[in-house]
């Protein structure tokens, strides 16, 4: 039977109760929500006069009501030691969302850690160590004791090169402007670490270089411009499940043509056409879906592209564009250069561009007038072109990502009302670190880690088993060599610090690698760890981040962590006055004088030491500032403070000057040449199925909280593979059966989920869930900049068992809502 | 407040201009008004009151009922197969609120998948399944009444399993 949680009635929020501002932990979006936490005897009361809200809650509310609460958004936490209610809302005066909460944000109370109410019990709250052979918890200074020793003795028999960091360096939870500078002034800063990667890939590089290099920085707009642009192109996104609120409370409101007012007041002197909207994606979404429903058919164009050759269609809507004289050719005179060269390089027909992508010479032509044909009066049309993985993970992503902002630079729609060329992001945003020391291309972290280089590994959220590619080989390498340690300390008592030190440096110098994994759950990669660090979480510490239009908010701090688990911040400021220390004893003073400047007490000092400092407007900006700018905050650059506000940055670039020493946005030649790798070319040639993969709406990230929400895992208990109905009949599989996934790169498994929507041969499996790791089958290959392609996989597809009775219990009906 | 307002109007407006509930068997069933005055403790007892009678349900036709007010809309219906938690002869009679449980719109039944849809923000529920989300925005299943049905074919409810959406209490009024 489906999970209902049999709540009939929650606590009513007292009037009085304390209410704090809460940016949502999750997605990109950056949702605004509040806080409130009183006493757990403290009863609030229907009338008006006895609530929070101020309202009669002895009725039946209104849809849309700001003042109603489902019990996902309820819990009992601690805040100084003492059990509170808390109750986390979605905030109606956040300009974000309007009071939308998403099926993720909305469930951020019941994901908090509950001792009262048994939720989040996986929550790490001691530091843990290997002791005896298994996972035993220690204390703070014992750890960071263990901790700084081994990796002094690494840096010392192999210099910085030897220490290997996978790190976030996202905002948001597990992330944020404090964490990421904690970090970075630990490894970039005191020391100069090289060897480092990101969560979600194996290098530390950005996943949109090529925008960067042109001098246009990839949040450029403004989540208004999806309300006045006359296009919208959707490219390799999927927008209602994995950027929700955004979707519903800024495109659909221009599909439905209810921003026309706004449209008239702001661009006035020119017609506005009902907005019509471009698909760029292979398969068919939900998203795509909502579209049809809102704006019709007839002004929805889905481009359902052969797989991995966006980059042709591009350049063909760039020729075409440029020969029918549709560009901004002011524009390109006046803020860009190398445009002609660009033409010349990267011209492509539609008759060769509709043979690559498979799609109709018209309906190329037809998404070309729909972007840059002049509207009535001669008016250029604004166009919003929003890309995200399918691009990003997708086939030669440099050149493609270049290709697109071509297409938005030459039809001007870069610092312009209703314009912008972006990405639509996965986790907020939270960057400032001193710059990485390492090269462009970084080093390849994971073939570094497979030849055997390298002593230990501090990884700071980050779940390499679940979220990289060629999973299942990292995985027997990764186990193979922390096992290798695992035995060493085995070997000697655990109170022997100096044999262990010992010990633990022989097994190294044998090929064996220590682990050091900060996280608030155990992770899969954990399992391999040595010792787990326990952090703390947005809302248990003051944490800073921005949205995907740089909307800068604080989190505030409505609990307390979980047991003595600290911010990452100071996490890290503690592993530096522990290295200084160990460095001292092994008489290295040199390397020891390094960790100065780590005395942190709280996340604010990090604040204050690295986003003050540091960031690009950072100067106006304090703890109390945005606190009183509430869940609207303010927008990335702040320009100045006045009259108790921080002012900032609608949209960057809006004066016509780009990111370069020029001033000028570079047009990039960017021809097609097929897909990039040599492997990928090999494995479609030899595997019948395309393994598209990618997010869904119930699940944030890699599940880590997820995993542990009944909501979730009854509707989804093993991660899914949508497939063609008569593929699945042909295999001899019925919907929720369990199947592997295999080609040579490994195997994985997943729960076959019937869709008539997806097309002969081409699957969808869900990414980076626990129980069935879409990475295993994706290749090491990866770009000239070390970039992953996870999106060009093919594999095939065998049944391993009947459906069990957890996905017997599932429905396996269409996703798509039908009139 | 005002972006807000807008949502909801976008919602209605769209809701009302048709698309969404024209459809045959649809169970469009306005959101009450609400209008009571007096604010009382909330109870917790559910009444067991009468939603209609075997002979009133029929395969494919949603019935519209309200429970456990008048101000909370909710439809009965026959699958036409055997469900869990389905009552009658056939074991195929459920009943679940219309009101979406992610921001309050009324839900309408598409008699093809045998779903509960919602116009405002595309969740869909399956009535064959006690009301489990297929895809959507809301945070907890669709509420489902817990169903009887006595030996004149008359058809109660006396409970429903999840927060019904837009009320703290379940039972407004004692």
């Amino acid at each position: 039977m489906t999970y209902k949680r049999n709540i009939n009635k929650l606590p009513i929020i007292p009037k009085g109760a304390k209410e704090h501002n809460v940016t949502c932990n999750f997605c990109i979006v950056g949702c605004g929500y509040k806080a409130y936490t009183w006493g757990l005897n403290e009863v609030g009361g229907t009338a008006p006069g006895q609530n929070a809200l101020g309202v009669n809650l002895g009725k039946q509310q209104e849809a849309m009501t700001s003042n109603w609460y489902s019990p996902s958004m309820y819990n009992i936490v601690k805040q100084n030691g003492e059990d509170v209610h808390v109750v986390i809302k979605p905030d109606a005066n956040c300009v974000v969302n309007s009071g939308l909460g998403s099926i993720r944000g909305a469930r951020m109370a019941e994901e908090l850690h509950s001792t009262a109410r048994f939720t989040q019990q996986q929550r790490l709250t001691e530091p843990m160590v290997w002791r005896y052979g298994q996972m035993q918890p220690t204390s703070w200074d014992d750890a960071l004791d263990l901790v700084a020793k081994v990796t002094a003795q690494v840096i010392a028999d192999q210099g910085e090169d030897g220490l290997f960091v996978s790190m976030f360096d996202h905002g948001g939870a597990g992330g944020g402007y404090e964490n990421t500078w904690g970090t970075g002034k630990l490894y970039f800063g005191a020391m100069k670490i090289k060897n480092c990667r990101i969560h979600n890939r194996p290098a530390y590089n950005s996943e949109v270089h090529a925008t960067r290099d042109m001098g246009v920085g990839e949040l450029n707009n403004c989540y208004e411009d999806a309300e006045l642009a006359d296009t919208l192109v959707a490219i390799g996104n999927n927008a209602l499940e994995t950027q929700t609120n955004y979707f519903l409370n800024h495109w659909i409101p221009n599909l439905r043509g209810m921003t026309g007012d706004k449209k008239k007041a702001e661009m006035p002197n020119e017609e506005h056409p009902p907005a019509r909207i471009v698909f760029v994606d292979p398969r068919r979404t939900v998203t795509i879906n909502a579209a049809e429903i809102e704006a019709g058919k007839d002004r929805v164009l889905h481009l359902a592209i052969n797989s991995g050759t966006d980059l042709a269609l591009f350049n063909a809507w760039f020729t075409y564009i440029h020969d029918k004289g549709w560009t901004d050719s002011a524009f390109i005179k006046a803020s860009t250069k190398d445009y002609d060269k660009a033409v010349t390089d990267n011209k492509m027909s539609l008759a060769e561009a509709a043979k690559i992508t498979g799609l109709s010479i018209a309906d190329i032509q037809k998404s070309a007038e729909w972007i840059a044909q002049p509207k009535k009066g001669g008016a250029r049309r604004r166009t919003m072109f929003a890309y995200e993985k399918g691009l990003i993970w997708g086939n030669d992503n440099y050149r493609t990502n270049a290709a697109i902002v071509n297409v938005a630079l030459a039809t001007g729609n870069v610092g312009r009302p209703g314009g912008g060329c972006v990405r639509m992001g996965g986790h907020q945003e939270g960057y400032v670190r001193p710059d990485y020391p390492g090269g462009k291309p970084a080093p390849y972290i994971d073939k570094l880690l497979f030849e055997g280089k390298g002593g230990v590994h501090h990884i700071w959220a980050c779940d390499h088993y679940k979220t990289t590619l060629n999973a299942d080989k990292f995985k027997e390498m990764y186990r193979h060599r922390t096992d290798m340690v695992k035995n060493a300390m085995g070997s000697v008592p655990y109170g022997d610090r100096d044999g262990m030190v010992k010990a633990i440096a022989a097994a190294i110098k044998n090929g064996g690698l220590f682990s050091v994994d900060v996280d608030i759950v155990p992770s899969k990669i954990g399992q391999a760890s040595h010792v787990w660090l326990p952090a703390a979480t947005a809302g248990e510490m003051n944490l800073t981040s921005m949205n995907g239009e740089r909307r800068l908010r604080l989190t505030e701090r409505y609990m307390d962590p979980p047991g003595s688990a600290m911010p990452d911040c100071l996490i890290a400021a503690r592993i530096a006055n522990h290295l200084e220390k160990a460095f001292k004893a092994l008489k290295m003073d040199k390397e020891a004088a390094k960790f100065k400047g780590f005395d942190w007490k709280t996340e604010e000092d990090a604040f204050m030491d690295g986003y003050h400092l540091n960031a690009g407007g950072g100067k106006f900006v304090t703890y109390d500032r945005l606190r009183a700018m509430g869940t609207n905050g303010v927008q990335e650059p702040a320009t100045g403070f006045a009259d108790g506000k921080l002012t900032g940055t609608k949209r960057l670039f809006a004066d016509g000057k780009f990111n370069s020493k020029d001033g000028k946005a570079t047009f990039f030649a960017s021809a097609w040449r097929g897909l990039e790798l040599a492997d990928k070319v090999a494995e479609k040639k030899k595997f019948p199925f395309l393994i598209n993969n990618g997010r869904v709406n119930q699940v944030w990230q890699s599940a880590y909280l997820d995993q542990q929400e009944t909501f979730v895992t009854d509707r989804i208990p093993y991660a899914f593979i949508q497939m063609n109905p008569a593929d699945m009949k042909g295999l001899g599989i019925s919907a929720g059966d369990l199947v592997e996934v295999y080609n040579e790169n490994g195997a994985t498994q997943a729960m076959a989920y019937p869709t008539p929507t997806a097309r002969p041969k081409q699957t969808f499996m869900l990414f980076g869930f626990p129980n069935g790791v879409a990475g295993n089958v994706v290749s090491a290959g990866v770009n000239e900049l070390v970039i992953p392609n996870y999106k060009q996989t093919w594999g095939n597809i065998r049944k391993i068992a009947a459906a069990p009775a957890n996905a017997r219990a599932t429905s396996f009906k269409s996703w798509e809502y039908k009139v | 407040m005002k972006r807000c307002d807008k949502q909801i109007d976008a919602g209605r407006r769209w809701f009302l201009s048709g698309a969404g509930v024209a459809a045959a068997g649809a169970a469009a069933i306005a959101i009450s008004p609400g209008a009571r005055a007096d604010t009382p403790a909330p109870a917790t007892v559910y009444p067991a009151n009468r939603l209609g009678n075997l002979a009133d349900i029929k395969v494919g036709s949603p019935f519209q009922v309200n429970y456990p007010d008048a101000d909370s809309p909710g439809v009965l219906l026959k699958l036409g197969e055997k469900v869990a938690g389905g009552v009658g002869p056939d074991g195929d009679i459920v009943g679940f609120t219309t009101m979406c449980p992610h921001k309050g719109f009324p839900l309408s039944f598409n008699a093809e998948d045998k779903t509960l849809n919602c116009p405002g923000h595309y969740s869909v529920f399956d009535c064959e399944n006690g009301g489990q989300q297929v895809w959507g925005h809301a945070t907890q299943n669709l509420p489902q009444y817990a169903l009887s049905v006595d030996s004149k074919g008359d058809i109660y409810a006396n409970g429903v399993d999840e927060l019904i959406y837009g009320r703290l209490s379940n039972v407004l009024k004692g």
